[in-house]
């Protein structure tokens, strides 16, 4: 194995202010090591970034760097939030992640994920407000409650989750398919928020 | 074909959780296709050994007490290094704890920070298991438990510890990835039990 010197140094960011806040504003990222260069994608790199876009994104191309995981990262994750054939509604996919991420403390995925569940529901932009604001204790309603409580029992380390939960998700109305949907979407984002959170850094959102 | 999740759940063909699983196939084969790119066979042994990869997936498991993932990689680590996997299993109980807790930026969400465990390996488990992986076995466990104190330190920690970039990236995909995995059979286990 290598000797001690080590070749490769981290980026650091010692003048960037840092959000202290969870927020619906688009906060930015900068990644901690370094990104494979635009002109260095291979054909294998694209099929792992899945779409040609993500190109442009310096999180896409650090993760690149292991490309057949980043595919299979990305189409789970598109089909997680994006399958509406049944299950879950689209705007409780982006609560249960943003629960989740407001649980881990990932104050990028939580601006992203919070803003996309405003989107989708924009009268309930106030009750996403809450969760940022007040966590995941504060108050919501019936539905919204169970959905947040199951996300964070599944984000706790052991897992918490358990029957009652299940109870509470059947009792506000969700089926058994948007029940999976509930766990794979919370599921997926205690994979996203560990990258997001050790890879890079949250910046504030653009002037 | 094989699926980990599935048999670790234990999800039969026709049963109500195949129906429900099969809504979201493509979720479910990438699923998979991400432990085989991972762990179970995964193209470059180089950045990542596969001890080293069995390991990470059973450390993880293990520290977050999800039992039936932990054993399936236990075997697997087991099959390839039996002197590492008894480090590690000597190392477990006083590492593992509950979270997440860790530290947010200074502000307004300080009243939210919490203290808990800052595991560093000891000098008789990083003479067993190598000063690489040792490096991969802290960060793992940063990342577990109090994933909101990352820092650039902590990655500089795995360079000079002999990972690359390429690696590093290989080494947090592992770990991250091993938290959704845990959690999908967590859940559909609980689940399944209620139908």
């Amino acid at each position: 194995m290598a000797s001690v010197e080590s070749a490769e140094r981290v980026t650091r960011y010692p003048d960037l202010v840092r959000p202290n806040e969870f927020t619906q504003a688009e906060l930015g990222w900068v990644p901690w090591l370094e990104p494979k260069a635009v002109e260095d994608l291979t054909d294998e790199d694209y099929a792992g970034l899945v779409e040609r876009a993500r190109a442009g994104s310096p999180y896409f191309r650090l993760l690149v760097r292991d490309p057949v995981v980043l595919g299979a990262r990305t189409r789970a994750d598109n089909d997680i939030f994006y399958n509406t054939d049944a299950g879950l509604g689209r705007a409780e996919r982006e609560l249960s992640a943003a629960a989740t991420s407001r649980t881990n403390g990932c104050l990028f995925c939580a601006s992203v994920h919070s803003r996309f569940a405003s989107l989708q529901a924009p009268s309930r932009r106030d009750d996403v407000q809450r969760l940022l604001d007040e966590g995941i204790d504060g108050d919501q309603d019936e539905r919204w409650t169970a959905v947040i409580e199951a996300a964070a029992a599944l984000t706790a380390t052991p897992s918490h989750f358990g029957p009652a939960h299940v109870a509470a998700l059947r009792n506000a109305g969700l089926d058994d398919q948007a029940i999976v949907d509930v766990v794979q979407s919370a599921a997926f984002f205690n994979w996203a928020n560990r990258l997001m959170l050790s890879l890079g850094e949250a910046t504030p959102p653009a002037a | 074909m094989s699926d980990l999740i599935d048999d670790l759940v234990g999800i039969v063909p026709g049963s109500a959780l195949d129906d429900l699983r099969a809504k979201r196939p493509v979720a479910r084969a990438d699923a998979q296709a991400t432990y085989e790119g991972l762990i179970a066979s995964p193209a470059d042994l180089e950045r990542a050994t596969a001890a080293e990869r069995a390991a990470i997936g059973y450390w993880v498991s293990a520290l977050s007490q999800a039992d039936g993932l932990s054993a399936h990689y236990r075997g697997l680590l087991g099959a390839q290094d039996e002197a590492v996997l008894a480090a590690i299993d000597g190392a477990l109980p006083t590492a593992v704890t509950t979270g997440p807790y860790g530290a947010f930026p200074a502000g307004p969400l300080s009243v939210e920070d919490e203290d808990g465990l800052d595991w560093a390996p000891t000098a008789e488990l990083r003479a067993a298991v190598g000063d690489r992986l040792a490096a991969a076995l802290a960060h793992a466990h940063l990342l577990t438990f109090r994933p909101r104190d990352s820092s650039p330190d902590a990655l500089q920690s795995l360079l000079d510890a002999g990972w690359t970039t390429d690696g590093v990236v290989t080494v947090s995909q592992l770990i991250a990835f091993t938290h959704f995995q845990l959690r999908v059979v967590a859940g559909l286990t609980v689940l399944k039990e209620t139908i």
